[in-house]
């Protein structure tokens, strides 16, 4: 965000550096149960993002001091792989892999019913396979989609998106450059049926009338993320039914 | 909880309000700026080091800023030594991106000699006394600090000059106790909330960092209501703090 840069992100005709209208998504396929081994898992490819998310738990939590006797405690860790970025990233937390995991963990547990599973933990591991920006919303797409995988009750999914401020422009989803030479980035993940904002950040410089504008475009492009990881576990447990009824 | 329903809280204040604060600059004179800021019970001692680096190699033609909070274990019974936990690093991090994104400092009058040699910017805040929103106590004494900061450029043959600075950016936290907005939160307060929000703008009205944290949900309408009671607050803030 806010490095120097000539680059022209929008053209003449209002197209967008990869071609995009301002209000497009990128193309989003979200693929469940990947994983052999995880209790729930999903992919999400998401523009150049292509993002595993895995599920293990409920489990009983350990250390046991950890342990809520009200509650499970829920463990998100974002990790971004070695060589999901153009110059290869030490592997391990960093300060900023560490903040997304904290903010991806406090927005899943407001969606998991949490209160049914005393002294447990759930893990939910993303690991970025490679990242083409917006990756902790697409992370956290995913996620969501893993729980419900994983049969973990929630009380709805949790689905994101971001939008931003290129040249000056509010546009939806942005794409590398974009999050690299744009004004503003504002990610925000809610529960689509009930509206509730669950996650959300914004570093760079908006008015108030442009963040009523970006947050009005985001709200609409979720409802079409929440029909994809919808139809993308409907896809999955009707293939299973049919099987199990020949 | 029942108090806040008649508008009340539990301290007396009104759920706009935020708690007197004291700043005093200059607290340490060796430092290149210093602030001690008490917010009600919380207390924080922020301290800036202006040193001579490489600038990032994306950023030629711009000084470099760092900040980093510590939570010390003096502050509160369960805070441990060691290396920053997860909370202290969200917290670095918000106070990070409210005084970057302003653009407060004006890290392009920085640069001693392009691609080579900039002046580094650190801000090292810790945290004294823990009594709840650290996020603000530790944003204002950055800004304080920051304001009074001498970069020591007569060790480079140039003048020392006052670190150049343009807006004055303010971040306001606030949590949701029920139904209600509360901002400033004290620490019996946070831990009966259920979500924290952060709102940091400038004078210009302009929104420059938002944050969610801690498990719970905001509606549209609330973070709406949270970037107005922001501005104001952070006006208020500016006129009595830093005129």
């Amino acid at each position: 965000m806010g490095t120097e840069s000539n680059i022209k992100l929008i053209d003449e005709k209002g197209l967008r550096i990869d071609g995009r209208s301002p209000e497009e998504l990128r193309p989003i396929k979200i693929e469940v149960d990947v994983l052999n081994r995880a209790d729930g898992s999903a992919l999400i490819e998401w523009g150049g993002n292509k993002i595993l998310a895995a599920v293990y738990g409920p489990r009983e939590a350990y250390p046991k001091h950890n342990q809520d006797i009200n509650k499970a405690i829920v463990k998100a860790r974002y990790n971004m792989e070695a060589y999901s970025v153009d110059e290869r990233k030490r592997p391990g937390p960093d300060r900023r892999s560490m903040e997304i995991s904290k903010v991806l963990s406090e927005a899943l547990e407001t969606a998991i019913m949490v209160e049914q599973f005393p002294r447990a933990q759930i893990d939910v591991f993303i690991e970025v396979m490679q990242a083409d920006a917006g990756t902790r919303i697409a992370g956290l797409t995913a996620a969501s989609v893993a729980l419900a995988a994983a049969g973990i009750p929630m009380r709805d999914f949790v689905a994101g998106c971001t939008a931003g401020k290129v040249d000056g422009q509010i546009v939806l989803d942005l794409c590398k450059e974009e999050d690299n030479f744009g004004q503003a980035d504002l990610p925000i993940a809610i529960m689509p049926r009930s509206g509730r904002i669950v996650l959300l950040q914004m570093d760079g410089d908006l008015t108030v009338e442009e963040v009523e504008k970006a947050t009005g475009m985001i709200m609409g492009a979720i409802k079409k993320i929440a029909e994809l990881q919808r139809n993308a576990l409907l896809t999955k447990f009707s293939a299973v039914e049919t099987e199990g009824g020949e | 909880m029942r108090l806040l329903k008649e508008g009340r809280r539990a301290d007396g204040r009104a759920k706009d309000q935020i708690r007197d604060a004291t700043i005093i600059t200059n607290y340490l004179p060796r430092a290149s700026g210093s602030a001690m800021v008490t917010m009600g019970k919380t207390r924080v001692l922020a301290g800036i080091k202006i040193e001579t680096g490489e600038p990032f190699p994306d950023t030629p033609n711009q000084g470099v800023l760092t900040t980093n909070v510590e939570m010390l274990p003096i502050a509160f019974p369960t805070f441990e030594s060691g290396p920053p936990n997860e909370d202290a690093i969200e917290l670095s991090r918000v106070v990070d991106r409210g005084i970057r994104e302003s653009k407060m400092i004006d890290l392009q009058k920085l640069v001693i000699e392009p691609s080579k040699k900039v002046w580094i910017v650190f801000i090292d805040i810790n945290v004294l006394d823990y009594d709840g929103n650290l996020i603000d106590a530790c944003s204002l004494g950055a800004v304080a600090a920051l304001k009074t900061a001498i970069v020591p450029g007569a060790a480079e043959g140039d003048k020392d000059f006052t670190l150049p600075t343009n807006l004055t950016p303010i971040s306001v936290t606030m949590v949701k106790i029920g139904d209600d907005l509360v901002v400033d939160p004290d620490l019996e307060e946070e831990q009966i909330a259920s979500g924290r929000l952060t709102v940091t703008t400038s004078e210009d009205g302009h929104v420059r960092a938002m944050q969610k944290g801690e498990p719970g949900f905001f509606t549209l309408e609330e973070v709406r209501k949270a970037i107005s009671i922001s501005s104001n607050v952070g006006k208020t803030v500016r006129e009595k703090y830093f005129r």
